[in-house]
């Protein structure tokens, strides 16, 4: 519906984008699908990965939040840690969403994220209970993952529309 | 002994009596509950004063109060007035601010006369100018939501300032409020904005059928930010309960409601009633219930084989005495032992023996035991459940019986109301006898499970008496002393009923009962979890 304000938000994000993101769109798209790859500031746990992330806007939007998943595996309390990669994000919650919400502002909110894991909401509870009270493990065992899946361009599923 | 009738009337009949103490203008809100939000004790569980002296309440009884459409809209417009009275708001934002301290008028007042700036702001309300809200085309206006930039744009905002455009307000208004049901904390659409819509901007941006489902979630609200109301959970009912029970004591009372639609159900817990076991125990025992079921199914099969001559035997009916169709052995349902047994002496056919320490030395004994016990409980249990719906059953013949009756006997209408009264003295009881094994499965033996025992056994005859009488064909019921003999059961029912439950509340009050302490752990519930 709000194709005018996509296209907007597109030119904006992929011009001057957050610090460590590119964004694009897949190739013979609609807009409402963007390709995104987050690199963290250096010095934290996911640093030097490159990963990949699908945002899909629903037709809805802005009303409706974007769908956020990670397409590069990551060691995350808040990720899931399978190839679905979904992601818990208060900014995307239904009662904390507001149309006037930008998506630069749910990039800002990832990045976060991964700086600093949210253990108390999480959708991997072993991994946010080793978090907590193992930090020097689950280090371990992020920066592994990082080195197993997250060093080459991400990958990203052909849209099937 | 007090009387039947007053035994009875905290929940059976006269909601109207109790009604009657708050119907004039004197509120019944948070006035009378939500001031003691603290720990202190409260041995009276939300009972009054003013209800104390009015009757000797029983022990299992809590009074309570049903609120209808009508009266939910009343108090809400009442306290609205009051706050528009007494602080210098318009009704639209005072009904904000009650929603925002969910109702609780004392505490708004109080913070507001401490600092209505704060207050304000934190309700959403940050200016209090008191001018209409109005749609307006403003030149050079872009929508920060759809980005639309055209001439003459329509536009609204709220005292905040945002300012959107008609059509983006009025989806993210129907979306919140016919998707996500929200109502009385709608937000203004803008990133990190408080301010809550208010119905006179609502009225203004949306249409009537919108409106009316808002008016009607905000009623919801009201009920639902009320620790002291619950819906009634009947499907299709409208009504509310308003009742004084409080979380922390559930596990000293089962509050038992009655709604006007006929509903009884658990104040706490929202379940059909379940008196006598407290709230927590009835979730342990549903959930085990709910694991072992694929153990205990057979247990509840609709047929069983006669103990002598294996032939199979149908139960349709809510009555345990069986005789079996080819060999007229006369036996329990529940036990398969000889029926003759049971007729006054009932052999402890509801009480588990527990086998000797001896006996299950070996871990293999033991779990075999348990399970043993918990079967034992778990089929008596069920058995109630399933005859409480054959009863059910019968209870909808007897509307025909009723008919008939009429017809053969000549009797009148009023006249033939006892096999209502047997009727729905049966479903009751069995209810509650359903309970006391599940009650009993949690139970460590002390002398006062003795008591309980003896008590669910006379319940248990009481009731065999007036099932089997209640299944007579009708050219039998309309033997005079029949009836008499039903009216009198049907009493005495009741009045075992009440007497066990008056045991098992009173011991429940005091803290009295012993738990077992192995069925108790290694679940993730906890009798004082909150
Ligand atoms: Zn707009
Ligand atoms: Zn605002
Ligand atoms: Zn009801
Ligand atoms: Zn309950
Ligand atoms: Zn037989
Ligand atoms: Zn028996």
């Amino acid at each position: 519906m709000s194709t005018k304000r996509i296209t907007k938000e597109f030119a904006e994000v992929s011009q001057t984008p957050p610090e460590g993101f590119i964004v694009s769109l897949p190739p013979n798209d609609s807009v409402h699908t963007w390709h995104i790859t987050l690199q963290p500031p250096p010095a934290t746990t996911f640093y030097p990965g490159r990963f990949g992330i699908l945002l899909t806007l629903p037709t809805d939007y802005p009303f409706k939040p974007p769908v956020v998943k990670f397409v590069t595996r990551l060691y995350h309390p808040n990720v899931t840690n399978d190839s679905l990669g979904n992601v818990c994000l208060g900014i995307l919650k239904a009662e904390n969403w507001k149309p006037s919400t930008k998506i630069a502002s749910v990039l800002e909110a990832i990045r976060n994220l991964l700086i600093e894991p949210q253990p108390d909401d999480p959708l991997e509870e072993r991994i946010a209970d080793e978090y907590r009270n193992d930090r020097a493990t689950w280090e371990q065992k992020a920066k592994a993952q990082v080195t197993k899946y997250a060093l080459e361009d991400p990958v990203f599923p052909a849209t099937a529309n | 002994m007090d009387s039947e009738e007053e035994y009875m009337s905290p929940i059976s009949t006269d909601d109207d009596e109790i009604m009657q103490d708050d119907s004039g203008d004197e509120l019944s809100g948070p006035d009378d509950f939500d001031e003691d939000d603290f720990d202190e004790p409260d041995p009276d569980f939300g009972l009054s004063a003013k209800d104390m002296d009015k009757k000797k309440t029983a022990a299992h009884a809590v009074s309570f109060k049903v609120l209808e459409p009508s009266d939910i809209r009343r108090q809400q417009d009442d306290m609205m007035n009051d706050v528009n009275l007494i602080l210098d708001l318009t009704k639209e934002d005072a009904a904000i601010m009650l929603r925002y301290f969910r109702w609780n008028k004392e505490r708004l007042l109080e913070d507001y006369m401490d600092r209505p700036e704060k207050v304000l702001e934190a309700a959403g309300l940050n200016s209090s100018s008191s001018s209409q809200p109005k749609l307006q085309a403003v030149p050079g206006f872009v929508c920060d939501i759809c980005c639309e930039d055209e001439e003459g744009l329509q536009t609204f905002a709220m005292k905040c300032g945002h300012r959107y455009c008609v059509n983006c307000y009025r989806q993210y208004l129907t979306q919140k409020i016919q998707d996500e049901g929200e109502s009385a904390r709608i937000q203004c659409p803008s990133d990190g904005c408080g301010r809550i819509l208010d119905s006179r901007s609502l009225d203004l941006l949306v249409t009537p059928e919108l409106t009316d489902r808002y008016n009607e979630l905000l009623n919801r609200t009201y009920v639902e930010d009320k620790d002291t109301f619950k819906w009634c959970p009947a499907p299709d009912c409208p009504n509310a309960i308003e009742c004084g029970v409080k979380k922390k004591d559930l596990d000293k009372i089962v509050p038992t409601v009655e709604c006007l639609c006929g509903n009884r159900f658990c104040f706490g817990c929202a379940n059909p009633d379940h008196q006598p076991a407290p709230c927590d125990l009835v979730k342990r025992w549903l959930k085990k219930c709910a694991d072992d079921s694929e153990t205990a199914n057979w247990i509840s099969a609709h047929t069983k084989e006669c103990p002598k001559c294996s032939s199979t035997i149908e139960k349709n009916g809510g009555c345990n005495h069986m005789t079996c169709r080819k060999c007229k052995y006369e036996f329990c349902w529940m036990c398969m032992g000889l029926w003759s047994e049971h007729g006054t002496s009932w052999y402890n056919c509801n009480r588990y023996e527990e086998k000797s320490g001896a006996e299950a030395r070996d871990a293999q004994t033991r779990s075999r035991t348990s399970l043993e016990r918990y079967l034992h409980y778990y089929n008596r249990y069920a058995n109630h459940e399933q005859s409480a719906k054959l009863d059910k059953d019968i209870a909808q013949k007897t509307e025909k019986k009723m008919v008939q009756l009429q017809t053969t006997s000549g009797m009148s209408w009023i006249e033939v109301q006892y096999l209502n009264s047997a009727s729905q003295a049966l479903q009751t009881c069995r209810q509650t006898l359903k309970w006391t094994y599940a009650f009993a499965f949690y139970l460590a033996k002390t002398n006062l499970t003795e008591i309980f025992e003896d008590n669910q056994k006379d319940l248990e005859m009481a009731v065999e008496n007036l099932s089997e009488m209640f299944e007579k064909p009708i050219n039998e019921l309309s033997d005079p002393k029949l009836k008499v003999d039903i009216m009198d059961k049907t009493s005495y029912c009741n009045k075992r009923r009440i007497i066990l439950l008056e045991d098992t509340a009173e011991n429940l009050a005091k803290a009295k009962w012993t738990f077992n302490a192995d069925l108790m752990n290694g679940s993730t519930l906890l009798l004082n979890k909150h």
